[in-house]
């Protein structure tokens, strides 16, 4: 998804510049190009009222004291300064990072491995992409409430693999009730539902590289690593620094697992950052204190997006 | 000029990818299985991955006694609804976008690209206080619109359709003397169809799993689509997983049918995608 918006901004910013330069009166472009209101009238309002307005609405709502039931009030900066001032939102922030670091690298490294398997001449390649795709497309909820069957407490099948198949645990692990470990089983999750789109698309940068990179450096008597090392990883970085920004940013944006499989609990110590402003927002009724936190993470969210696409807009050389 | 692997390279390679496909398809594989446990056998080690007594029970249950059936026409009310919207406004705002440099363009544009890098879960507190003001909070119209309201991500898709066909097109239907809205409807939209289609299923697929939208703004229980029915089920009936899992299986067959029917171009969507970027 986020890919199309990525090239969207670039696309936008180059043609910005050819139309500047062809400008004309304002009446005649008005008068040329009038049917175009007619076009956009309809989404465009329903884009203001429910996505324009609210944002604007949200910030407002940042500065207020609110429950719904009583008038609100306006609070000033208190919002955020009880953010900054807030355990909870530090420890979910903390959790938010932990499950964006561990699933970045793990979906990458994971993901390029699977490429690399399904871009070798074999014939089942089309099953295989097919199966590592599936959890792709399926639904979070229905994902999370596996997986919370899976690290069952008990009779988990997590637990009778580590247990009684591998032998490395000697009891049985309560998963999802101490915060750590339920921490690695919501990011196990993360990277098991993003690895098949990680792999496809390092395996759409795998076929951008020219074959006779590989034919040549065969020849010269390159091991099967040395080709790994020296030419595909150098030559599919651009795909690699943009995986990099759309995977940290989902990251950031874990929301629905958490709130299945642990809900925060135990009081709030697996919570991330969406599921605490969640909390907040419509379990305990603060609405202006939630409006605050969200617009903490807007800002976080915005300001990685823009380093990561600073970062890739750096022409690449070789 | 295909290159070959040696045949030990090429077995290795199949064992690992067949390795971690039962990896991934394990969690599905538990489920069904589970599905078709009656009660008494659920959670028992160790785990069976073939029923030993396999029954239908728990579908029969979930559709019967607990409204799965509902749920199910729910959802796809509020799937076909929201999709039929969605691809009608954004295929309009993406023509009137790429066909004409109109004033106002770049400044509407970019508060659209703006608005579209925000998370949603951003917006759901503020869309909240809306649908409350508007009374859509409890109704499946509330869903329908806040779904349909997401055309941002599809208008860029369909912009690019449209900006793609060649100007000559348009000029020569213009002095024929068709008006604007005919050229769309009878030239350009015909034209980028395969675009069309790829918009109408991610639609269909986001309206259908949506859930936090659906568990904030619904209270009735009659008005639950499947996604939240399926969570609060299992909040309720915490140990009746074999139940839960055969809802949870109604509620993604569609999709992974969907999937399986187009998942060429569901996968060539997604690499010309990243080769372009």
């Amino acid at each position: 998804m986020a890919l199309v918006e990525y090239n969207a901004v670039q696309e936008t910013a180059a043609r910005a510049k050819v139309r500047a330069s062809e400008k004309m009166p304002l009446r005649e472009r008005f008068k040329r190009t009038w049917p175009a209101y007619l076009f956009i009238l309809p989404g465009m309002l329903l884009f203001v009222v429910w996505s324009f307005y609210p944002l604007l609405n949200s910030f407002i709502m940042s500065f207020a004291e609110w429950n719904l039931i009583k008038p609100s009030v306006f609070v000033g900066l208190d919002n955020y300064t009880r953010a900054l001032g807030d355990p909870l939102f530090w420890s979910s922030l903390g959790n938010t990072v932990f499950y964006t670091v561990v699933t970045v690298p793990g979906q990458m490294i994971l993901g390029l491995a699977v490429a690399l398997l399904l871009d070798a001449p074999l014939r089942a390649k089309g099953f295989f992409r097919t199966v590592y795709y599936i959890p792709v497309v399926t639904s979070w909820v229905v994902v999370s409430l596996v997986f919370t069957y899976l690290f069952n407490g008990q009779a988990g099948l997590v637990n009778w693999v580590l247990r009684d198949v591998l032998h490395v645990i000697s009891g049985n692990v309560n998963w999802l009730g101490d915060p750590l470990t339920a921490n690695i089983a919501i990011a196990s999750l993360g990277i098991y539902k993003g690895l098949g789109w990680t792999a496809v698309i390092f395996l759409a940068g795998l076929q951008s590289v020219p074959s006779e990179l590989y034919e040549a450096a065969s020849l010269d008597g390159a091991t099967a690593w040395q080709r790994l090392r020296y030419i595909t990883i150098p030559l599919i970085r651009q795909t690699t620094l943009f995986l990099l920004v759309i995977l940290t940013i989902g990251g950031f944006q874990v929301f629905i697992s958490v709130f299945v499989m642990t809900g925060g609990a135990p009081v709030h110590r697996t919570d991330v950052l969406l599921t605490y402003m969640y909390s907040n927002a419509f379990q305990s009724l603060d609405l202006g204190y939630g409006a605050a936190l969200s617009y903490l993470f807007a800002i976080m969210v915005f300001a990685l997006s823009m380093a990561q696409f600073k970062f890739l807009r750096r022409k690449v050389e070789y | 000029m295909e290159r070959r692997l040696p045949p030990l390279t090429s077995l290795i390679y199949y064992l690992l990818l067949a390795a971690g496909a039962v990896v991934m398809l394990a969690p599905f594989v538990y489920m069904f299985s589970t599905s078709l446990e009656p009660h008494a056998f659920v959670l028992e080690l160790p785990p069976r991955f073939i029923p030993a007594q396999p029954t239908l029970d728990n579908y029969v249950q979930a559709v019967t006694t607990n409204q799965f059936g509902r749920y199910f026409l729910n959802s796809m009310f509020v799937a076909v609804s929201s999709t039929i919207i969605t691809v009608i406004l954004s295929a309009l705002l993406a023509y009137g976008f790429a066909r004409w440099d109109f004033p106002g363009r770049q400044f509407m544009f970019f508060s659209m690209l703006g608005t579209m890098m925000i998370p949603s879960l951003v917006l759901i507190i503020p869309q909240f206080v809306l649908a409350k003001n508007l009374h859509l909070l409890n109704s499946l119209w509330g869903l329908v619109v806040v779904y349909s309201a997401g055309t941002a991500l599809n208008m860029f898709l369909l912009r690019g359709a449209f900006e793609d066909l060649p100007q000559d097109l348009f000029d020569s239907a213009l002095i024929d003397g068709a008006g604007p809205f005919t050229v769309f409807l009878r030239i350009a939209l015909p034209l980028v169809r395969p675009s069309l289609a790829a918009v109408t299923i991610f639609s269909f697929l986001g309206a259908w799993d949506e859930f936090t939208w659906a568990l904030t703004s619904i209270n009735d229980s009659d008005l639950r689509t499947l996604p939240i029915a399926i969570r609060l089920f299992q909040q309720q009936h915490g140990t009746e997983w074999g139940l839960v899992f055969a809802a949870s299986i109604i509620a993604i067959l569609p999709v992974v049918i969907i999937f399986i029917i187009f998942q060429r171009q569901f996968i060539k969507g997604v690499m010309s995608g990243a080769l372009k970027g």
